[in-house]
């Protein structure tokens, strides 16, 4: 780790500030930055810890219906909190079966956005990686890339965004609110990351010394609530980033479907929302056959950047299956292995 | 750089000078308070030998930057058993044989004190797998270290039924 | 003393009832309260840091080195590089025998695989010697690694293993291939796989002039010293090592590793005591691995499903520099009767570290394949996989007709298929559904381990308080020596536990012989037996020709110690007290020594091996292709169970290796670069707790009266064999898909 100067501002006002400088990095959570800055990846010349920052620590219920997530409220507290819960089960679900229960306690709403692909060659300084390095190439394409992207890539970066949190998250229509140099501004998740392109190195929308204050969930995503489900396929049962995940989201009206709302996770280097199959299913019965084809118009544009063709085909049939769970109905309580296959009630469609 | 900070460790508040921001809690109890019970296992949050109490919640310290703790509370599982008398949580991993080469082990019990407070189990053993799950165990004890949370969960849950009695 | 060594057949017998009690770990509290001292924790006064810089290429050579920019990092003192590192006083790549291992020492700019270490920075404060590390930001002449298992350029080694010959045949295989009314073959690839164990490889060291004061995990007193003495040019006995917890070994700790030596030069060059502890990564690379098989399983039968010929090739790799061959196909010398046996190795040499012992070295990748093979046969048999291997089970040792010393593993077949309910396994596939739809699935595989026994030393003393001292320089990686070898102990002293004192854990005291091989118990405990017996020898004698003892004149007779007391075996109501002999011939304490190691004659006579079987239940997604294993029940028999709870945890682990080996762990190597692409515990997969939702381990009674005066076989490693291919052959059993490359992953499902 080099050597860094650490400051802790009081205010929202100073941390911006203090961000704004060359060679920043916010430190909240810690649980991605400090193992980047293990790793060498990151070398940050200033750091400035946010973590105590007065109100962003805060779930709090709008008067318009929506609910306003705190940029440091941890992300097992947000999992655990009765309230957020009960109207967005899904969006627990997805946390629940992330990481360990360890890094949960510590990691951050904000953090959790903001954290970098687990690709191997953007860990290993010695590789080619246009995000870390931009212009230095790319050494997972042709390399070991089985877990890698089949959807959004380009020929300069493959990697995927490693978040169960934000694939339920974008699929609700999370905003994500954002305080800075310029003054405050609001992006809805989906626009919030953005695809490589030419520039894996630009990574969100945020501009240096902006901060994320929260993220919103409008009122009408707790309408999903009792329709909702995340679903994670991982090579351990526990404690494994995701091969491919999938959040559902319906509303059913006599049997039909009203609405619906479906997201990808492992498969890109973003949340992936599917638009063109949420309103495939729009007036369709909650029926196993629609959600096949709403999963083959999700994974429509899915091609290969390696040796993961297999992926498309498993996404596919993730969404399918979370289509299903959610059709059948949210649990009352999130399952003991969260988002797993084998959390009991899983496998049927 | 004066970057001291007060930590509450095991009960004892102590004031710290650090030199150096860049000490990790977890670097900061081995060498230089010579608290080594917990562990370094991958110093990357990928293991959970690390695993301590800060503010009563499990976390791994070795992705908790010390400076940045200043005024924390900090349990260690030295500061676990009242003197002789060991917690339910390490007496039901002897009785269980809840370890074998007992490295990860101050983790293991860290991390089962953490899930018990979190009162998220109730009694089920899938929910214990779930939640001991970011501690790894090379020797594989993993079914000792599951029957002795349930047990030492028991117990607590039994003795705090009979403190509220 | 002759050549030849018996195990200890003492006139004078002793009693004790501490074998076989189901005691808790002696270190238990020590464990469990943080008090354990494993190596990293110690922190000698002015003690320093010292951090490895590994490779980032896997062949080539360092060009250049930053170690100027190191060097102003703020708290480093010294960088170490080939430039300075202090002489040795022999070349780390000589190999005087098979067990001396190259180690890379700084002793020119050659890289010969990722993660070999460069240079060594030492400093002040742990973050300091660490971003030293970093600052040197080598550059390198970078040479095309060699990362392909499959190459052309094969040979055929000396010796596989430790000293094997790397083929052997026994009968007319292609005979009975041609013979067989049915044939199967196939080829089964398993991955490179690291020890991992959760201690990183680490040092505290001190020079005191011409001794050396050593904290280090080791599986191996004997040899690390003489691995450091040669090395250094200084006497054995002016290295004292302590290791009196490891981390786990896993057979990684054996030898004494490079990095480790490094520590040693480290402390030479700066004139401190210095602690040097490997980064997770840096143990993906000079201290061993596993390496990876291709093995090629031909079989024939009969018309009655018995084996006609039984043919076993293994393909492994060595690095380029040294050697060491995963005796993968010698799984098939003893399991299966078979007329016509014939197994044989080659290699080729990859950039990569030197593979290493690794728990079941040879035997778990032989197993898996063979386990995986022997079910492929049954179905095509049209058998019941435990019919098919009752059918052809070896009665004699099927490469050297020997008896077996003892074998229950028909007892295990049935205790096992019994608990796990077998009997009413569908044959076909993919017949099993759980009420969540998911596919369920039986397989189970037979589960063989060597019994095989080192050399080793104890010293026993009987003290004039009635106490006894039994000292070992034992090694406890988790298997339980401080509870297992102090039970022995108590029994040979004819004491009970508490009123001995067990030393064990440091190099100064006699060498109980490598932790490994799961022969530890065996040979410490046969020489703490030994020495037992040659202390209470030596106290029979003082009592016996003393006119003034009760036991005066027992003679022939001889004594029976028990319980701190000698009695006349003819006559017990004449004994005396440990302490009242001692008092009489005015002796504070009275010292006797024991020597554990196999028994020549008997080991030429029999075939001495552990045996299980394994039966697995596994549940997959049908659409996902996740597996869980969801449950193991296995059934051993390895003679004596010195304690039941130790060696109930040593077959958990195992089988857990077994699930780790099965769905989890490989690493990858970039095929261009020859780098460890995961070299983390985040992308390494072991299993977690969620993995193994229930495991049974059922002790099958077994007597043997060949193996050792103790009837001990080892526990350790036998618990992966087995298991491995008993989920291969449940998830083929849950799905149909037969899956002929380790490990199971998901998308080989779908």
């Amino acid at each position: 780790m080099n050597r860094f100067e650490y400051a802790r501002p009081a205010t929202l006002a100073e941390a911006i500030s203090a961000g704004a400088a060359e060679g920043s990095v916010f430190l909240a959570g810690g649980t991605n930055l400090m193992d980047l800055m293990k790793g060498g990846i990151a070398r940050p010349a200033h750091l400035v810890d946010i973590s105590r920052l007065p109100e962003l620590d805060r779930i709090e219920h709008l008067d318009d219906g929506a609910v306003r997530i705190g940029a440091l409220v941890r992300n097992a507290d947000l999992a655990y909190d009765r309230d957020f819960a009960k109207r967005y089960p899904s969006v627990a679900e997805a946390i629940l079966s992330g990481a360990s229960a360890q890094l949960r306690n510590a990691a951050t709403t904000a953090g959790n956005l903001l954290q970098r692909t687990r690709c191997a060659y953007f860990f290993d300084t010695a590789s080619a990686c246009n995000k870390r390095a931009p212009g230095t190439g790319c050494d997972a394409r042709g390399g070991e890339n089985r877990l890698h992207a089949v959807l959004g890539w380009s020929e300069h970066c493959i990697a995927t965004h490693p978040s169960d949190f934000c694939v339920p998250l974008v699929a609700l229509d999370a905003v994500v609110e954002i305080d800075g140099p310029a003054g405050q501004r609001e992006v809805t998740l989906e626009a919030f990351h953005l695809l490589p392109g030419s520039t894996p190195e630009r990574e969100t929308v945020l501009v240096p010394g902006e901060i994320i204050t929260g993220v919103r969930l409008p009122a009408d995503a707790a309408g999903f609530a009792g329709h909702t489900r995340y679903l994670k396929v991982r090579e351990r049962t526990s404690y494994a980033f995701a091969v491919a995940s999938a959040a559902a989201s319906l509303r059913l009206e006599g049997g039909v479907i009203v609405e619906a709302r479906i997201a990808l996770g492992g498969v890109a280097l973003k949340p992936w929302r599917a638009r063109a199959a949420e309103a495939s299913l729009v007036g369709k019965p909650a029926d196993a056959s629609y959600f096949r084809a709403a999963a083959a118009l999700a994974l429509a544009d899915a091609t290969p950047s390696g040796g993961n063709a297999f992926k498309i085909e498993l996404a596919r049939r993730i969404v399918t299956r979370a289509l299903g769970l959610a059709a059948a109905g949210t649990p009352d309580r999130v399952p003991a292995l969260p988002a797993s296959p084998f959390s009991g009630a899983a496998a049927h469609v | 750089m004066s970057l001291s900070i007060q930590l509450r460790i095991n009960g004892t508040q102590r004031s710290i000078p650090l030199d150096d921001p860049r000490v990790t809690l977890l670097d900061l109890l081995r060498e230089r308070l010579d608290l080594t019970g917990a562990k370094k296992g991958c110093d990357r949050g990928q293991c959970g030998a690390c695993t301590v109490l800060v503010n009563g919640r499990r976390v791994n310290s070795c992705l908790a930057l010390a400076v940045s703790l200043d005024g924390a509370e900090i349990l260690t599982i030295e500061g676990v058993a009242q003197g002789d008398v060991l917690h339910p949580v390490q007496a039901a991993f002897i009785a269980h044989d809840g370890f074998q080469c007992g490295f990860c082990t101050p983790g293991q019990i860290m991390s089962a004190i953490g899930l018990i407070h979190e009162g998220q189990t109730d009694g089920d053993p899938e929910r214990v797998r779930e939640g001991m799950s970011g501690n790894l165990c090379r020797c594989g004890a993993y079914i000792g270290i599951t029957e002795a949370v349930l047990e030492a969960e028991r117990n607590m849950n039994d003795a705090s039924r009979r403190d509220a009695a | 003393m002759s050549d030849i060594t018996l195990p200890a057949r003492p006139t004078h017998m002793r009693m004790g009832s501490s074998i076989g009690q189901n005691l808790t770990r002696r270190e238990g509290v020590l464990k469990t309260t943080g008090a354990a001292r494993f190596a990293a924790d110690n922190h000698p006064a002015g003690m320093v840091y010292a951090a490895i810089a590994g490779s980032d290429v896997a062949r080539g050579r360092v060009t250049s080195l930053n170690v100027d920019a190191a060097r102003a990092h703020p708290g480093v003192i010294e960088v170490m590089t080939p430039a300075n590192a202090p002489p040795l006083a022999m070349d780390p790549d000589a190999k005087l025998h098979g067990f001396m291992f190259r180690l890379d020492l700084l002793q020119n700019d050659r890289v010969r695989y990722h993660h070999q270490p460069i240079a060594v920075v030492v400093a002040e404060t742990l973050e300091a010697a660490t971003e030293g590390a970093a600052l040197l930001a080598p550059t390198y002449e970078v040479e095309p690694a060699r990362t392909d298992l499959g190459a052309d350029d094969s040979f055929v080694p000396a010796a596989v293993g430790a000293g094997h010959t790397a083929s052997e045949s026994h009968g007319d295989v292609e005979g009975g291939l041609d013979a067989a009314v049915v044939k199967m073959e196939a080829t089964y690839d398993t991955p490179a796989q690291y020890h991992n164990a959760m201690e990183p490889h680490s040092i505290v060291v001190e020079w005191q002039g011409n001794t050396l004061s050593i904290d280090m995990p080791t599986q191996g007193f004997a040899m690390t010293q003489g691995r450091i003495a040669g090395l250094f040019g200084i006497p054995a006995e002016n290295i004292a090592i302590r290791s009196p917890h490891l981390g786990g070994g896993f057979g990684s700790k054996a030898l004494g590793v490079g990095p480790q030596i490094l520590g040693i030069m480290a402390a030479k060059l700066v004139g401190r005591p210095v602690k040097l502890v490997l980064k997770r990564e840096q143990m993906f690379g000079p201290v061993g691995h596993r390496a990876p098989t291709r093995q090629t399983l031909r079989m024939g039968t009969d018309g009655t499903g018995h084996l006609t010929a039984l043919s076993h090739h293994a393909r492994t790799a060595t690095s380029s520099f040294d050697d060491f061959f995963e005796p993968a196909a010698n799984s098939s010398h003893s399991l299966y009767a078979s007329p016509a046996i014939a197994t044989s190795h080659d290699a080729v040499r990859l950039d990569t570290g030197t593979p290493m012992f690794m728990r079941a070295p040879g035997e778990a990748p032989g197993s898996a394949a063979l386990e995986s093979a022997i079910d492929e046969m049954a179905l095509a048999c049209g058998m019941d996989p435990l019919v098919f291997r009752l059918a052809n089970y070896a009665e004699y040792e099927p490469t050297t007709g020997k008896p077996f010393s003892s074998k229950a593993l028909r007892e295990c077949y049935e205790q096992g298929a019994a608990r796990f309910g077998w009997a009413k396994r569908p044959m076909e596939p993919r017949q099993m559904r759980d009420a969540d739809g998911m596919l369920v699935g039986w397989g189970m595989g037979t589960a063989v381990f060597p019994a095989l026994m080192f050399q080793g030393q104890a010293r026993a003393r009987l003290l004039r308080d009635g106490t006894g001292v039994l000292e070992i320089g034992a090694h406890d990686m988790g298997q339980g020596a401080w509870t297992g070898l102090a039970q022995i102990a108590a029994d040979a002293l004819g004491l009970e536990l508490d009123q001995i004192e067990f030393r064990s854990g440091a190099s100064h005291m006699p060498d109980a012989g490598i932790a490994g091989g799961s022969a530890h118990t065996a040979t410490a405990g046969a020489a703490i037996d030994g020495a037992g017996a040659d202390v209470i020898g030596k106290l029979a004698d003082l009592a016996m020709n003393d006119a003034r003892s009760p036991l005066f004149g027992a003679g022939n007779a001889g004594v029976i110690a028990r319980a701190g007391r000698l009695y006349r075996r003819d006559d017990e109501a004449r004994s005396e007290s440990y302490g009242e002999i001692l008092a009489r011939a005015g002796l504070d304490d009275i010292e006797g020594m024991g020597t554990g190691a196999g028994d020549p004659v008997l080991r030429s006579s029999y075939a001495m091996h552990a045996h299980g079987a394994v039966f697995a239940e596994v549940k997959v997604d049908p659409d996902f292709g996740q597996i869980r294993v969801t449950r193991l029940v296995g059934a051993f028999a390895a003679g004596t169970i010195v304690n039941p709870r130790m060696v109930q945890s040593q077959y958990y682990g195992g089988m857990i290796w077994g699930v780790s080996f099965a769905l989890h762990e490989h690493a990858v190597t970039d095929k261009r670069s020859g780098r460890v692409m995961n070299a983390n515990f985040g992308e390494y997969h072991v299993s977690v707790n969620a993995d193994v939702p229930s495991i049974e381990a059922i002790m099958v009674e077994e007597r043997d009266e060949h193996v050792n005066a103790l009837g001990i076989k080892g526990v350790g490693e036998i618990g992966i064999t087995g298991t491995v291919g008993a989920i291969a052959n449940a998830v083929w059993h849950a799905t149909g898909i037969r899956v002929r490359s380790f490990p199971i992953t998901l998308d080989r499902l779908l």
